[in-house]
């Protein structure tokens, strides 16, 4: 078996035996990222020979008895994260050549965890878009048919995973920037609670909604990773200083006592109708698991809000942010930002105006609310929801590109958590007949990531055996 | 005068704590080499977070409670979006509209009322100056402009970027520069008083913008009463100035302004609102920007930064932290040791003399030197206090108090000489008026290097007068 193909879990075990080496199992990325990453533009950085040198030395500390949740593990993070001394673009050419002087938080928690970084990958410019199509250095393609978008924006990370380039990676999800690449490309994808991880480092997008999540391909290895990444920083106002629990220690624990409850957008007339079918599959497996049948209802009355607030709350967000990128300190001019980026800083900028801001950016704060307290009133009487990821599967690239609206759309499912702050987690739940991945949705409580990861777990050794799990991309 | 001044006051303060306002960089900046007082949060790298300064907070609260004001239990950073090269994030984290501290005052003492036909009167009037709000935010970097092998270059330092500001906004309630100018001294002397900032203007550590417009007193609205103004009753305009580095030039600046002022009232047009520079090289202001060109800072909730609730225990915990203000040290002066209204405010002028006089009177008591020679020792004398030890002070006034022994001899013919030379008060005294007395004791004692008995004198001339 390619050594690139295991999971976290697997990978730790065959090392603690000594199976193999960190640096066998970081060649055999790095050997996966030769053979397609010029076919699908996965990475804009590589770090291959610093890479090496840090596989020895966990060589070294595994042979001296160490043990680290992620030592020697190969991953690769999205060129969000500031990486001292490696080159951090955001996936745009204004902070093309920029070298951080410092290490976001998340990445020093990695280093120390033992974890390999073996490069940075593309996504679209500034975490802008949905298709992974923004990015300044070519778009990313689909592993499952090139012809297709991996979704975005952290469409380099899903699909480094997804074809074994890194065993897992790092994202960003601001509006559904980790789920929708994960429901793309057959990965398994965490946003995790609003400061639950750090954000210190990471380029932001919209503050308010910035987490900091994973791709991962089974659901334990993103609890093995949440693991390392969550938990209080200093330099973080908004991190929770709440303890971080063992995640995996509950995994196993059987679910059928859970009250899971479905989105009512779960039968929205905007889903197209492979996707449904999948999904009332999907639901189905999970029911089957659960005591009792009943259906708990749930109302969501301002959930139909959520994207034309996301939509307010964001640009204006991201018109302040990028407001530093002036190229007089680092990066490079101005004239460097692309469309979309252009688009929301025009939108955001308009948004926070005197005059328009209370019927802007006031209406959608208290929207925001609201629906914070929708789901609050929800969470009374279950503990998860499952919803849709995406309306549909995977698109063609250049379908979109030309309408920002439609491609704004491809989040109204995902929007809703970042506005609210609640985790979710996105998993692979087949294919299309076309052999595209679908995924589904698993919303919980604020911290109740280990909800999340116990459904998931469950689901996932549920269908274990089922024909679609052994599919593999045909490159 | 036709017109009587309307003049508000923005003034920042900058404090002295150890760390910037949002990251861990000493705060200590002046006079040190450029951008070594840096990290990626001050220079707004990618991914910096601000968290925000405790202490700062804390003295910023501490500054509101001592200017009168209410502590709202809800309070939030907000961002203020501008671009200019000395702000790297592109926004300046500030309060809007629910800073720290709101709705307080400053009393001023001097206020000489001026009797309508130019008769003098010595009534002085207090008069409250309201408070606004005091918030807390950061300084920016600084531009230096350079021309360096023949090219003109501009350059900026980072080392104050962050720096945590006070800014305390008062309502248009002066009416003349003096006023302005006695809130000034307060406003500094109580910051000084706080331990919060040294509040120096030449290193940039107090900075002032007043507004400034004109009220026709020909409309009923002439302010008599020295009650504020209600805000419908306010021009229609204001002109701010900026760049105002002394007390003294905030003083030039202002009646410069209402000189302006008023020609453009007198030819029946009103002034623009505009905001001026300060120019003083000529002593007057200069057009800076007008209302058109005013920056809409698109202000919005910082939302790095979790807002603020207090519970009413930490607002009285920090009211109990703070030391004893000028006012009530002066009123406590003058009672406690009665001391008059002149010498106890020259002692609270700066905490340092305040406790140095305090500490001397304890030590006084047990050699009998008392308060009143203690205050005319500090004030006559104004000693280096750093320099001068509390055993050397006392010992120095217990020499010189002492009664020196005099010869018997000598004394006598001194009061002889004195006698005779001053026959008219001789008479008098002789014809009842014994205040003249004292004068003759005067005049012995003359001829006295060294501090004499003066009862004594007084005994030997009155029985040589028998």
């Amino acid at each position: 078996m390619d050594l690139n193909k295991l999971t976290i879990k697997k990978a730790k075990e065959g090392l603690k035996r000594k199976d193999f080496s960190s640096v066998e199992l970081t060649k055999a990325c790095q050997k996966a990222i030769k053979q397609t990453d010029h076919k699908l533009n996965v990475f804009i950085t590589l770090t291959e020979d610093e890479a090496i040198k840090n596989a020895e030395k966990a060589d070294k500390l595994i042979a001296s008895g160490q043990d680290l949740p992620l030592l020697g593990i190969p991953i690769a993070l999205k060129d969000m994260f500031s990486t001292k001394g490696i080159e951090t673009t955001a996936g745009s050419n204004v902070l093309k050549g920029y070298i951080p002087p410092y290490d976001a938080t998340v990445v020093t928690k990695l280093k120390n965890a033992g974890a390999i970084i073996i490069g940075k990958t593309n996504q679209d410019a500034w975490a802008h878009g949905s298709s992974g199509e923004n990015s300044d250095f070519s778009p990313t393609k689909n592993p499952w048919n090139p012809e297709y978008v991996p979704g975005g924006s952290s469409s380099g990370s899903a699909v480094a995973v997804a074809i074994n380039m890194a065993l897992a990676a790092t994202g960003t999800d601001t509006g559904g920037s980790i789920r929708l690449p994960a429901s793309f490309t057959n990965t398994v994808g965490l946003k995790p609670t609003y400061g639950r991880v750090s954000r210190y480092g990471i380029v932001a997008m919209a503050s308010s909604h910035d987490s900091i999540g994973h791709f991962t391909k089974t659901v334990e290895d993103s609890a093995i990773f949440l693991g390392v990444t969550a938990g209080k920083d200093e330099k973080d106002a908004t991190a929770s200083d709440l303890e971080v629990p063992d995640y995996t220690k509950n995994l196993q624990n059987r679910i059928k006592t859970l009250r899971i409850g479905v989105d009512p957008e779960f039968h929205s007339k905007h889903i197209e109708s492979e996707s449904v079918s999948l999904l009332a599959k999907a639901y189905n497996t999970i029911k089957n698991l659960l005591e009792s049948d009943i259906v708990p209802d749930i109302s969501l009355p301002h959930s139909k809000h959520a994207t034309a607030c996301y939509y307010i709350i964001q640009p204006s967000e991201v018109s302040s942010n990028l407001s530093r990128y002036d190229g007089i300190r680092y990066g490079n001019g101005r004239k460097n930002f692309g469309q979309e980026a252009k688009r929301r800083i025009i939108l955001g900028t308009h948004a926070l105006s005197s005059g328009y801001y209370d019927q802007y950016y006031n209406k959608a704060s208290q929207v925001r609310t609201m629906l914070i307290n929708d789901f609050k009133k929800v969470f009374e009487n279950v503990d998860a929801i499952i919803a849709p990821v995406s309306p549909t599967p995977p698109w063609k690239l250049g379908e979109k590109v030309d309408d920002p609206l439609k491609m704004y759309l491809s989040d109204i499912f995902t929007v809703t958590a970042n506005l609210t702050g609640l985790p979710a987690l996105s998993i692979p739940i087949g294919f299309t007949k076309n052999g595209l991945p679908v995924g589904m949705q698993i919303i919980a409580p604020h911290f109740s990531e280990e909800i999340l990861f116990q459904i998931g777990h469950a689901f996932e050794q549920a269908t274990q055996n089922e024909d679609w799990r052994q599919k593999e991309p045909n490159l | 005068m036709k017109y009587t001044p309307v003049i508000g006051l923005e003034v920042h303060v900058e404090l002295k704590t150890k760390s910037k306002m949002f990251c861990g960089c000493s705060a200590d900046y002046f006079g040190k080499e450029p951008n070594t007082y840096t990290c990626p949060v001050c220079l707004g790298l990618p991914g910096a977070l601000p968290v925000p300064n405790k202490k700062a907070i804390e003295w910023c609260i501490m500054i509101g409670l001592a200017l009168n004001c209410e502590i709202p239990l809800f309070s939030k950073f907000d961002r203020k979006n501008y671009f200019y090269p000395d702000l790297p994030k592109g926004y300046q984290i500030s309060q809007y509209d629910q800073p720290f501290c709101i709705n307080g005052f400053v009393e001023l003492e001097g206020v000489k009322l001026k009797h309508p036909e130019g008769v003098k009167l010595s009534v002085k009037l207090k008069k409250k100056i309201r408070i606004r709000r005091v918030h807390q935010e950061e300084d920016t970097g600084k531009l230096i402009h350079q021309t360096i092998n023949g090219e003109k270059v501009s350059l900026i330092d980072f080392n104050r970027s962050g720096v945590p500001l006070v800014e305390i906004v008062t309502e248009p309630d002066f009416e003349s520069a003096e006023e302005v100018k006695e809130y000034l001294q307060k406003l500094q002397q109580i910051v000084r008083y706080l331990g919060v900032s040294n509040a120096d203007m030449e290193k940039g550590e107090m900075r002032l913008e007043p507004n400034i417009s004109l009220r026709s007193n020909n409309t009923n609205t002439t302010n008599t009463t020295n009650k504020p103004i209600s805000n419908k009753d306010l021009p229609l305009y204001k002109v701010e100035v900026k760049n105002i580095n002394s007390f003294r030039f905030v003083e030039k600046a202002i009646d410069y302004e209402i000189k302006r002022q008023s020609e453009i009232l007198d030819k029946g047009e009103t002034p623009k609102q505009e905001t001026r520079g300060f120019v003083e090289a000529s002593n007057s202001t200069v057009l800076q920007r007008s209302k058109e060109e005013a920056a809409d800072y698109r202000y919005f909730p910082e939302p790095d930064i979790p807002p603020f609730r207090w519970n009413e225990s930490q607002i009285s915990n920090l009211k109990s932290q703070m030391p004893e203000l000028p006012d009530s040290k002066r009123a406590r002066f003058e009672q406690d040791y009665k001391l008059s209204p002149y010498d106890a405010e020259i002692l609270t002028r700066e905490r340092p003399l305040a406790d140095y006089f305090e500490n001397a009177v304890i030590d006084g008591k047990k050699f009998g030197v008392t308060e009143k020679e203690i205050t005319n020792y500090l004030i006559n004398k104004k000693p280096n206090i750093e320099e001068l030890l509390l055993a050397q002070l006392i010992q120095t006034i217990v020499q010189s108090s002492q009664i020196a022994d005099i010869d018997e001899e000598k004394l006598n013919e001194l009061i002889d000489k004195v006698l005779k030379e001053n026959p008219k008060a001789v008479e008098d005294f002789k014809k009842g008026k014994e205040s003249v007395i004292m004068y003759l004791v005067g005049q012995v004692m003359r001829n006295f290097t060294k501090r004499i008995d003066a009862e004594k004198i007084k005994a030997s001339l009155l029985a040589k007068l028998k």
